[in-house]
Formats: C-alpha cells, structure tokens, sequence
C-alpha cells in the first residue's frame, strides 16, 4: 500500500496523515481498516512506565593528571556506577543504591535516591558529585578523584536501556494474610488491590503484536528526546500464549533501545522510588508505526477491550515461580478502577500513567506532522515467532 | 478546612490537627471536649513523635458556639490548630498520573478522571492517614505539618 521512503516524503511536504493508537481505534470502527489504511499513514504510541533495566554510559573525560576508573570504584552522588571499561567511562544502572542505603533493614525500606534519581538529576542539568578511587599505573598514575560532574561537559551521555517496554504484564494481587511491598507496589492482604503496569491500547508492542513494523533501527521517541531500538529486550518472548487476535495475554516482547541523553527532558525519565523494593527509572517512550497494509492497520485498531492481561498472585505464585494465573481481565475493565476476582470487587492501581503515554503519542504525533521526526526502516527484525526465541528460567546448578 | 454542615445549621464538623507541645503529652485534655462542651470527635490519627510533640488528627463536630468554645479551651491549653486539609499536598510537577496511590486511598480522596486519565486528589475528603505518601513512587504526595 505504501513504503516508508513515501511516508516521509509526505513527512517533508509536511503531508502527512499521522493519528495517535487512541484515535485510530475510533477511526477504524466508523470507517473500516481498508478505509483507514489509505487514509493514515503513521500510528504513534506511548508508554511511561518504571523500568528497572534501564541505565545510562558516560565519558567523564580525562582528568589531569589522569586516572585509570576501569578495574575501580566509582560512585556518582554517592550511587556506585560500573567501572569495568577503559579509563573513563562509566555505566549507571537505574537500581543501584548508595552503599549507607539502610535497604529493607528498617521494612518496608524507602529506597528514596538511586541510580535512576542520578539519571533524572543529570538530564535536568544539576551538578552531580563524582568520586572515584583507582590503583593507579604508569600510564594513569591518579588514585582518587572528587569531583563536580554536568551533563553538558560530558564527552557522552547514552541513555541505554537493556529491557523496556514490555508487550503487556502482569495484574499484582496478594492472596495472602499479611501486606507485601513488591516492585508492583504494595498490594494489600486478601485480595485488597489489584495492580497493573502497561498503557493498553497506547502500548507500543501491543499495536504491532508481531513486530512487523519495529526492529532494530526504529526510531522512538524515548525520554523525550530520540532514540532507537537496538536489539530484542532481554527476557523476549515472542512465543508467549496470545489471544486469537494476536496480541499476547502475558508478558512477551521487550525492546533494548538507545538515545542520547543530552537531547532527554527530566519529565520524561523519572526517578522512582517502589517502597519494600527499590529504585528504578520511569521512562517515557514512543514508538510510531508506519501504516504499510490493511493488516498492520487493523493490529493499531486493537482496543483496551480485546487486550488481556494474567492475573497472578504475588504472595507465592510470583516469587516461587509456579506459572499459576488467577483469572484474566482485559484493560477496559482495570482502567474502569475495579475488577472482579473469585467474586470479590477489588480496586485497580496503575504504575503506567497512561495520561502521560497519550502525552506522549500526541508529541510524536506533533513531530511528524511539523516534519521534525521521520521514520527509519528497520534494518532487521526483532525475533518473532518462526524464532523459536524463548525466555528461559535459569538452569541452576548449585556448586558442592 | 472543609465544613460540612449538619442537619441541624448549628452544627458543624471539622477535620483538625492538634498539635500537643512536650509539656502537654501527658496531660488529658481532649476529654474535656466531651464533657464541658459536648462534642463528638472521631480519632483519625493520634501518635507523639520522638521529640516527644503530640501530633492528633480529629474529626470534630458539635454545636457551633460550643465548638468555638472548644477550640478556645484547647488554644488556652496551648494546643496549636490546624486545618487538616494543608496537611498533605500534591506535589504537581512530580506527580505523573501513574495511578498507584488510588487503591491505597481508604477515603478515595485519590480518584482517576475516567476522561482525561489523571488521578485528582480531593484534599477534603483527606484524613492524612500518609498512605499514599511512602506508596507514591515519585514521592509527589507531601505532608506538611
């Protein structure tokens, strides 16, 4: 029906039909998906959600004299960061706790700073506090260093995220007696709260359930600035059960994306604090997807209704691992702010803010429209289903 | 400070927070309430911080020139007043609408607005109970004594 190449070109004539994954569900029910097809040609989706695999490279540059990190200790605002590269970079991962952090010592802990609060710090240009502490060499004769740090004197700041973006998840409940504080918030004893973590209908993996449109090279919005997907998330699954219209009713399809974090806003990359659990990064991400065929259409126009989700129960399903699903509900119902398990009415919680994913489908849908943001062919696919791809429980081995 | 007015348009009831200095701790006082000036008071929240302040959240209500009185009794006592509702506030620039502190609530003074998605927060249906502040991970829910 059309390629990418047209798509941008009326991209540049500033042509371009683009609507946001909410719009097109209302698009396609009045005219049909053949209709719309014609009509539109991108679909932009959004996402904001906390998403622990996430992190961020620097190059600090070169102190004089100069010093050798790499083998090191380094911590940035007190949040040690991962030296094990050459002299001065650096990784910081969005879950890392300062060393004094109590943790759960005093339960629940409140795990107030981290590594994704450094993450946001820095984007929102503070000054940031780096210390480091090397063992010197011939070539790199510096032991410590203490030092102010800003983004905008760093030779690079990569935002890179090994795994965002989950293609649906899990509903959280407690069936036990006693409240657990986990990474899908606290979830009250007795079914006392139920809570879920994906945008639905604005999700970018759910509008392209098979991956057809995203693939490594995509260009996203992430964190409010650009960004790319690199490579499958860890942990994707593109075998997972799925509904007859193909879209997954368990958490499946990941991204590892890419972007520079320079170009990234503060409210885009938000640090997060999950009390009894930890840190993590809140991050804001786009995908648009390129209207090529009636079928692609179609998989835009998919709805809150027709997306299920598991429900699994926290106290002992998740932690031992035992695959056992309470029941499913579609995001129509847990956006409603209850739904029914084994005949109780229980309230719905979500950790993805799904005001800020339509934020965000509407800011990419702005730039295309104004020509600032064109589309990239893939330059290969993400592992779909003919893959075989499959996310594996460790093979544990215990050492005598 | 929320005012509900009873049926009765000379009763009244407030949500309040009583602050008992160090010297007060020990000391009864919100009996008196009950028997000098006849009101009725609902305990939403009472604990003494490791300054040894008192700090006590109350749902007070009674006719209204008594309820006068008895906030005088109190001030007189040296008990500081407060309006409860300043008490915990949203913190909008953090806020991002997540919707996790909505089911914490136990006064759903946090509710989604099924138009527009975002959570509203009702500071006069809040009765500080501090939920939702430890819940919310961007921590955007304040307590402000």
């Amino acid at each position: 029906m059309r390629t990418i190449k047209e798509i941008n070109e009326k991209i540049k004539k500033g042509q371009a039909v683009v609507v946001t994954a909410e719009e097109v569900i209302d698009l396609v029910e009045r005219k049909g998906p053949k209709k719309v097809a014609q009509e539109v040609d991108v679909v932009t989706t959004g996402t904001f959600g906390p998403m622990c695999s996430s992190g961020a490279y620097f190059n600090i540059g070169h102190s004089k004299p100069k010093i050798k990190l790499g083998g090191g200790i380094c911590k940035i605002n007190e949040v040690p960061a991962y030296a094990g590269f050459a002299a001065v970079d650096i990784f910081l991962g969005a879950t890392a706790l300062p060393e004094d952090d109590p943790q759960n010592k005093v339960y629940p802990g409140e795990f107030r700073y981290g590594g994704g609060h450094v993450i946001q710090e820095l984007v929102a240009g503070k000054d940031i506090k780096l210390e480091a502490f090397a063992y010197g060499t011939d070539c790199y004769p510096r032991k410590k260093l203490s030092t102010y740090i800003n983004i905008r004197d760093l030779n690079e700041a990569v935002l890179f995220n090994i795994r965002n973006c989950y293609q649906n998840y899990n509903v959280a409940v407690n069936l036990s007696e006693r409240i657990l504080y986990t990474y899908m918030g606290v979830l009250k004893p007795r079914l006392g709260n139920a809570n879920y973590c994906s945008a639905g209908q604005l999700s970018p993996l759910l509008k392209d359930p098979y991956y057809k449109t995203i693939g490594i090279g995509t260009r996203i919005f992430l964190g409010g600035g650009m960004g790319y997907v690199v490579w499958h998330g860890t942990q994707h699954n593109p075998l997972a059960k799925r509904k007859e219209n193909g879209v997954p009713c368990v958490p499946s399809g990941t991204l590892a994306v890419i972007g520079d974090l320079k170009k990234m806003r503060p409210e885009w990359l938000v640090g997060t604090s999950m009390l009894g659990y930890g840190v993590s990064l809140t991050v804001g991400i786009g995908v648009p997807i390129p209207i090529l065929d009636e079928e692609i259409c179609k998989f835009t126009a998919v709805k809150d209704e027709e997306i299920y989700a598991p429900i699994v129960d926290y106290s002992v399903d998740y932690p031992q691992g035992t695959g056992r699903i309470l029941g499913e509900v579609n995001y129509a119902q847990l956006r409603s702010g209850k739904i029914h398990i084994e005949g109780k009415e229980v309230p719905t919680g979500a950790l993805s803010s799904y005001s800020k994913a339509r934020e965000i489908a509407e800011i990419l849908k702005s730039w295309i429209k104004k020509g600032e943001f064109f589309l990239t062919e893939s330059v290969a696919p993400l592992p779909g289903l003919e893959s075989g791809y499959t996310f594996k429980p460790l093979k544990e081995r215990p050492i005598e | 400070m929320s005012i509900e007015r009873a049926e009765n348009k000379d009763m009244i009831s407030k949500r309040i927070v009583l602050h008992f200095p160090q010297k007060l701790v020990d000391k009864p006082i919100v009996y008196k309430l009950v028997k000098d000036y006849d009101l009725q008071f609902n305990i939403l929240k009472a604990y003494v911080t490791p300054q040894e302040e008192g700090l006590m959240v109350l749902e007070l209500s009674g006719e209204d020139e008594q309820f006068k009185k008895g906030i005088e009794y109190l001030e007189s006592c040296g008990v500081k007043i407060q309006p409860l509702s300043q008490d915990v506030i949203r913190n909008e620039a953090k806020c991002t609408d997540c919707g996790l502190c909505v089911p914490i609530c136990p006064t759903k003074a946090l509710v989604v607005d099924p138009l527009t998605s975002r959570v509203l927060f009702y500071d006069n249906k809040c009765i500080a109970c501090e939920l939702c502040v430890k819940v919310c991970p961007t921590r955007a829910m304040e307590v402000h004594f």
